[in-house]
């Protein structure tokens, strides 16, 4: 179990870094925290020829508030931004998510920004992002572009990013006064998530978003509703979502914990 | 006690150190990174690394291997398939009488996912993966069965021709009259399990270096096997060298092993078997990928267990019918799991008149072998789980139905129907205590106070027997009385210690234990200790064990939990003979009688004038430095080797009758659990656990066992399973997918003790290290059904999989909503259908599918496409989702061609990363527009390595790109023609078959 | 910019447990396998090489580090600590070692290495870590012979004491 061979290029700014992935397209894979990659490197799963280290490029490494935004730069570790002492009144839902994410061991090297690209529909930075309609900014040699939440993700491990795209950091949307709540099913503490959701109240109402049980993390918004209304709307929504069976959860769990936290969830944050 | 030389205890009035909990002489070491494991251990300079290319299918003809690519990369030593295996070896042996053999690498053909296929041995581990990639293997698949009911079905996939079907042994017993029994009772009760796989898995893998000595035709070979040294026969038979001719060593320190490296021997004959080809060293350390789909595990169980009952739940007779599954080969010890419970059918509990059925199959997964428990989870999962069913079917008491039926306090030595010989127990006093002190009155008033809330909460209780000292003829039992005797007795459990008294008079211990991080070293210091009047640190004992030079028999090593019991007291004995002879040189050079000598606080000392004395080195040394002063009636005393067998470890007897265990230990669990309403997780509330496991050495160690027993039974209850489609692909190929307890899983367990001595093993002391796998599970589960008021349980109890059992019928999905697709449990195959409207007409889409020109541009990332004949298609392909990229070589055909409506396509494909194979149809109807309506439907299963270890990922991912190309497909065939693109079959079966995926 | 060529061995240089180090490797080699077989440092096991075992986990610039998912050459540079750092010396075991001993918090020792190393760094950090915390810190950890409860104590009289003594210094 030893990865293949391949070059390493320690970028020391961006557009080194934008170089390599211009020189080598498909073949080059960015290794940010590693915590997913390397693993596939180990598994030989994944085979790139090149591997550009983009953690030494100080730019990447920001968290900064800009204007009604948050940004978060590739090189930030979810680690560094559990520590942002900003995190809970400018993040809420953040705040809550990342706790869940893997264990203290791997949070402290694995990036918001890793995550995000390794596009896992049970992650809990691909919900959040889904959840709170942030954007990722993506940049070649030649341009850069922003790319809304819902179009980022287009499958398991599958998004928007081009080859010779390094993604930046990503953009999301200060907190205002609304109310979050977060709720993972995951078999053991740490897991990657059977069902997690996410409810956040809107202007109109509330919007609930799920992972885990669709290929990417999808979210649903839906005036105020009660009793047997929301009922129904859960319901039809669990049902969309397209629930597989896997070893580790059958569809119709899947479709009850929908039904079930995303009742519990749209309570707290519309109380 | 025994003790034929009185000792005290130095410095620390006159308690012994048996029986404290003094801290382990292992743990400096280990806790400063200074441990001894096989990796951390240098190896001969040009000593070459070995990786194994593995089957990814369950079931499959090995039609060609290839290995030219792989030979040509630099650094590559050698290739060795099963060939090159099978010129320099024998086959293993098989535990049963039948023409089969059982090599360590395929021959011909693969019987599991995992099977090694070919050994490639290079420079560096790195180097060898490389060359891995480049061996091509064609395979034939053929049907796979993984059921061990299935394997039994007439119309089976047969995996081995000298089996009928696939049923490696058939036997019937009968113990009392059962019939008779079933006949008058007036309750009769049934239940069938289905008991899961599972394995200890240790965090180190298993570990080889191995060289050969073409000179000699000799091997030398250092692995972290853990024992019994019977397999240390296996090994040499296969290596076609007499028994000295195979020096087997042990490292310092080994990372656990619970059973599970006992199971490294067939890699010992692959590597020992590299080293012979190549010539060289050979070094190979499983990774974890390996050990989890091909290392062992312990068996799955099905059994159908009847009890025939008196109206106050008294047990008149059981009825076992048991089918064993051992996976693809009956590997030694096997079918050992099956007997090793033999004896203790009854459990803890007197009942008479037993009949028991016992089959063992092979299926298409991985062989089994050791682990912690053996036997005994599968065998206790189906009576106790019956012993509630009994009190809930009769209204009774699950506690008072366990009461009625232990045996008698006054009874022991009990023999049991099945023929064990109970050394000691008193179970109703144990059953007792554990009561009280576990406060189950308490628990009781928090299940009715959790109902009252509409809480799920439950209460379960198991009584077990835990067998330990392996009887070595125990599995003998499953050949036939006339054939026992064609083979010649086999019994009992030879354990050897050494003691040696240097120059300078320190002692030095050797035993043939093999331990995996039991402390063997620190008790043995204690046991030595008290026996010589000095302290454990003065005891320096080595547990490595190096065939060439030890002590050792084929009872040697770590299992049936024979430390404390044989191994622990054969070291007292051997200190004790020693003692004798060093107390009658001391009564010579003092000036007394033998028997007034007493060793205590460094020193050999009159018992009636301590005054008179003389230094414990003193008197040891005298046998290096002046044998001539010795007396003549004394003997040596530089170094002693003691062999102990208990008497009691009789071959099986002509009825059958097999006393496979020498001591019993007897454990009384009982527990509370919630299930959540909305989860449906089960939470352990309270775990109360009872032990009588005779003398106790070292409380500390005796605990630590008893947890970790209970962790890993928690474990199997609760997480883990060897889980396999009915394809036979192998679905938990990594630490994400086969679920471990962590800690915020396992709470503390409460422990109890009582302590009954063995009268038949020199310290009192009996086994405690398994009983917990043994007894937890299903305490855990008889706790579930208690509080979900259910009948099956099935583990581990996965919380999905009790959706239906606890909540009923699922809500509808909405009017003209979505619905969810049909599921099989064990189906992964991947289904779906779809349609596209083209702009150009049907015959125009036609001739695109049928184009390799056309195939080759538009599928991405094909490296080329031949065409066999007009309707059979070769390619290479490059796939990538995501990061995850893999080549593949695909072959299809077209059939039922119906010009330009409507054709099949059926193919596969190949790479390193797994296989698919898919049939698709696909139907072009004119849209009346001059365009076409094309329709497609495909049915495709994926297996191999991305299945084991990436399939929850890429499940969905070939789904996505199914549909994304049927997108593609209608705007680019819509633009008009070749030039620029164009629709291909091929590039869709490519896809969905190479893609691979997911899993059910 | 840094390329390091895939066939070629290069240079990695750092600091592991206070004293400068250097070997060679290949891009492709594990930091785990780097400590282990380039430098000696055996104390690191490896114990599933895909992130989850923990029993690699070590400290590179003070972040809890699988070894086993990082790369030899992306440590160039930095403060690496192992296992064979945490003893005061060699004859001697600091206390979170001696709390392990005493409470007969390990068996085999395999899987020991690495929780160690997240209870160092954790402990430093937070001297006053309640059991859930420690539960949750060691869930990244996998052991499978003590069934964790006496890790845990071990954790917790470990934090108690160098509180206290911590407590002593800063009064003194």
């Amino acid at each position: 179990m030893k990865p293949p061979a391949f070059d390493y290029l320690r970028a020391g700014n961006i557009s080194e870094a934008l170089e390599g992935l211009a020189q080598q397209g498909s073949d080059a894979r960015v290794l940010a925290g590693g915590q997913s990659l390397m693993a596939m490197l180990n598994m030989r799963l994944a085979k790139p020829k090149l591997l550009i280290d983009i953690m030494r490029i100080k730019e990447l490494r920001q968290i900064e508030r800009k204007g009604d935004a948050v940004v978060i730069g590739a090189g930030v570790r979810q680690a560094d931004l559990l520590a942002w002492p900003d995190l809970a009144e400018a993040l809420p839902l953040v705040a809550l998510a990342l706790p869940w994410v893997g264990h203290m061991q791997t949070r402290s090297r694995g990036t918001i920004c890793g995550s995000l690209a390794h596009a896992d529909p049970s992650a809990e930075m691909p919900l959040a992002l889904v959840a709170l309609g942030g954007e990722v900014l993506l940049r070649n040699a030649r341009r850069r572009r922003r790319v809304v939440a819902k179009d980022f993700f287009a499958g398991m491990m599958l998004t928007a990013r081009a080859d010779d795209e390094l993604i930046e950091g990503i953009s999301l949307p200060v907190a205002k006064v609304s109310r979050f709540a977060f709720r993972e099913v995951a078999r053991r503490h740490g897991d990657f998530a059977i069902v997690a959701c996410a409810a956040m109240r809107t202007p109109a109402g509330v919007r609930l978003a799920v992972g885990g049980v669709a290929d990417v993390p999808t979210a649903r918004d839906w005036p105020r509703l009660e009793g047997s209304a929301l009922d129904d709307a859960l319901n039809a929504f669990a049902w969309e979502l397209g629930a597989r069976d896997d070893v580790h959860a059958s569809a119709r769990y899947r479709r009850d914990l929908v039904r079930m936290i995303g009742r519990d969830l749209i309570g707290e944050v519309l109380q | 006690m025994l003790q034929a030389v009185k000792s005290a205890n130095p410095g620390h009035g006159d308690e012994p150190w048996v029986g404290r909990s003094i801290e382990r002489v292992e743990d400096a070491a280990l806790l400063s990174g200074r441990g001894r494991f096989i990796d951390d251990l240098g190896v001969p300079p040009g000593t070459l690394h070995a990786a194994i290319l593995r089957s990814p299918h369950a079931h499959a003809d090995i039609l060609s291997i290839d290995p030219e690519a792989a030979k040509r990369l630099p650094g590559v030593a050698a290739v060795l398939t099963g060939s090159d295996v099978k010129a320099v070896t024998t086959s293993l042996v098989v535990g049963v009488k039948a023409p089969v053999e059982c090599w360590p690498i395929a021959i011909d053909r693969v019987r599991y996912v995992g099977e090694p296929v070919a050994i490639i041995v290079a420079a560096d581990r790195a180097r060898a993966e490389d060359a891995a990639e480049l061996i091509n293997v064609e395979y034939r698949p053929r049907g796979a069965v993984v059921d061990p009911l299935g394997a039994l079905a007439a119309d089976a996939p047969v995996l081995h021709d000298g089996f009928p079907g696939n049923l490696a042994s058939d036997r019937s017993f009968r113990y009392g009259d059962p019939e008779q029994a079933f006949a008058e009772a007036p309750y009769r009760f049934s239940i069938d399990i289905k008991y899961p796989r599972n394995s200890c898995t240790p965090i180190e893998t298993y570990g080889v270096v191995a060289s050969h000595d073409a000179g000699e035709d000799g091997y030398e070979v250092l692995a972290n096997f853990q024992g019994p040294f019977s397999i240390h026969t296996v090994i040499a038979r296969a290596l076609k060298v007499p028994g000295n001719r195979l020096r087997l060593r042990t490292p310092p320190d080994s990372g656990g092993s619970f059973g599970v490296k006992q199971g490294v021997f067939p890699y010992i004959v692959l590597i020992a078997a590299a080293a012979r080809i190549t010539g060289r060293p050979v070094k190979w350390i499983e990774d974890r990928i390996e050990h989890l789909a091909a290392s062992v595990s312990a068996t799955n169980r099905a059994t159908t267990l009847a009890a025939a009952v008196a109206a106050d739940g008294k047990i008149l007779a059981l009825d076992w019918d048991q089918v064993e599954d051992c996976g693809a080969h009956l590997r030694a010890p096997e079918p050992a799991t099956l007997y090793r419970m033999h004896g203790n059918l009854t459990g803890a509990y007197d009942i008479s008149h037993v009949k028991v059925r016992n089959r063992v199959v092979v299926t298409n997964k991985t062989p089994t072998g050791l682990n912690r428990g053996f036997g005994g989870p599968q065998v206790y999962f189906a009576l106790e789980r019956l012993v509630q069913r009994i009190a809930i079917g009769l209204g009774l008491d699950p506690l008072d139905v366990i009461k009625r039926n232990l045996i008698g306090a006054g009874a022991f030595p009990y023999r049991t129907a099945t023929g064990a010989l109970l050394d000691s127990g008193n179970y109703q006093e144990a059953v007792a205590r554990a009561v009280e002190q576990g406060r189950l009155a308490e628990l009781k008033a928090k299940r009715d106070a959790a109902r009252a809330q509409g809480r799920l909460y439950g209460i379960g209780f198991t009584a077990v027997v835990e067998p330990s000292v392996s009887n070595m003829g125990y599995i003998t039992t499953v050949l036939t009385a006339a054939e026992r005797r064609k083979a010649g007795p086999k019994n009992g459990a030879q354990a050897t210690a050494t003691v040696g008294l240097d120059p300078v008079g320190s002692v030095t211990v050797h035993v043939a234990s093999v331990p995996q991080g039991q402390g063997h070293r620190t008790v043995l210091s204690q046991v030595v200790a008290d026996v010589f009047g000095l302290q454990p640190k003065d005891i320096r004992v080595n547990t490595e064990i190096d065939t060439a030079k030890d002590a050792w028999s084929i009872a040697s090593g770590n299992y049936a939990s024979r430390f404390a019991a044989a191994v622990a007291g054969t070291a007292k004995l051997a200190a004790e003979r020693v003692a004798g002879r060093l107390a009658r040189i001391a009564a010579s050079q003092l000036n007394v009688e033998a028997a007034d000598i007493v060793f205590a606080k460094g020193f050999v000392a009159s018992k009636h004038n301590p005054e008179n004395r003389i230094a414990f080195s003193r008197v040891a040394a005298l046998s290096h430095w002046s044998p001539g002063s010795l007396p003549d009636d004394a003997g040596q005393t530089i170094r002693e080797t003691l062999f102990w067998t208990p008497p009691e470890l009789t071959p099986p007897d002509d009825e059958d009758r097999i006393n496979s265990s020498l001591c019993h230990g007897f454990i009384f669990d009982f527990c509370g659990v919630e299930v959540d309403r909305t989860t449906l997780e089960t939470r352990i509330d309270r775990y109360v656990t009872m032990h009588d496991c005779g003398t106790i050495l070292h409380p500390g160690m005796v605990n630590g066992q008893i947890r970790g027993g209970f962790a890993q039974a928690l474990g199997a209850a609760l997480l883990e399973e060897y889980a396999y489609a009915d394809d036979g692909s192998f679905l938990t190929g990594t630490l994400a997918d086969y679920l471990l307890p962590t800690t915020t899983e396992v709470p503390e367990p409460e422990i109890f003790h009582m302590e009954t001595p063995s009268p038949f093993t020199p310290l009192g002391a009996k086994g405690v290290g398994e009983g917990n796998c043994m007894s937890t599970p299903v305490c855990l589960a008889n706790a579930v059904a208690d509080a979900l008021g259910i009948a099956d349980i099935t583990l581990p109890l996965v919380p999905a999989r009790l959706v239906e059992l606890v909540r009923g019928a699922e809500p509808p999905p909405p009017a003209g909503g979505a619905t969810a697709a049909p599921v099989r449990e064990g189906d992964r195959r991947l289904r779906g259908e779809g349609q596209a409207s083209v702009k150009g007409a049907p015959e125009q889409v036609w001739a695109m599918l049928l184009d390799p020109a056309t195939l080759q541009s538009v599928i991405p990332g094909c490296q080329s496409v031949d065409k066999i004949t007009d309707t059979h298609f070769r390619a290479d392909v490059t796939l990538g989702i995501g990061p995850v990229t893999g080549r593949y070589r695909a072959d299809v055909e077209l059939f039922d061609l119906d010009a330009p409506r409507a054709v099949t396509l059926r193919g596969g494909a190949t790479g390193a990363l797994g296989f698919g194979s898919a049939e698709g149809r696909v139907t072009l109807v004119p849209d009346g527009n001059g365009g076409t309506k094309l329709t497609y439907s495909y049915d495709a299963a994926i297996g191999g390595k991305v299945a084991s270890i990436g399939g929850r990922l890429l499940d969905g991912a070939t789904r996505v790109i199914i549909g994304q190309f049927f997108t593609a497909l209608a705007r680019k065939a819509g633009g008009g023609g070749a030039e620029g693109g164009g629709f291909s079959l091929f590039a869709l079966l490519a896809k969905a078959a190479s893609l691979f995926g997911g899993r059910r | 910019m840094t390329r390091l060529k895939a066939d070629s061995r290069h240079a990695v240089r750092f600091t592991l447990n206070g004293t400068s180090v250097e070997a060679e490797a290949e891009p492709r080699m594990l930091l785990s396998d780097f400590l282990r077989h380039q430098l000696g440092a055996t104390g690191t096991h490896v114990g599933c090489e895909h992130g989850v075992c923990g029993a690699c986990t070590i400290v590179v610039d003070g972040m809890l580090t699988r070894s086993c998912l990082t790369l030899a050459a992306q440590v160039d540079d930095c403060e690496l600590r192992t296992v064979e750092g945490l003893a005061p010396s060699a004859d001697r075991l600091g206390v979170l070692q001696q709390a392990f001993r005493r409470n007969h918090a390990l068996q085999c020792g395999f899987c020991t290495a690495g929780i160690l190393m997240s209870l160092d760094h954790y402990l430093a950090r937070n001297p006053n870590p309640s059991e859930a915390e420690i539960r949750d810190l060691l869930s990244g950890h996998i052991c499978r012979c003590t069934g964790y409860t006496p890790i845990i104590k071990a954790a917790l009289e470990a934090a108690a004491e160098l509180a206290s003594s911590n407590k002593e210094t800063s009064d003194a």
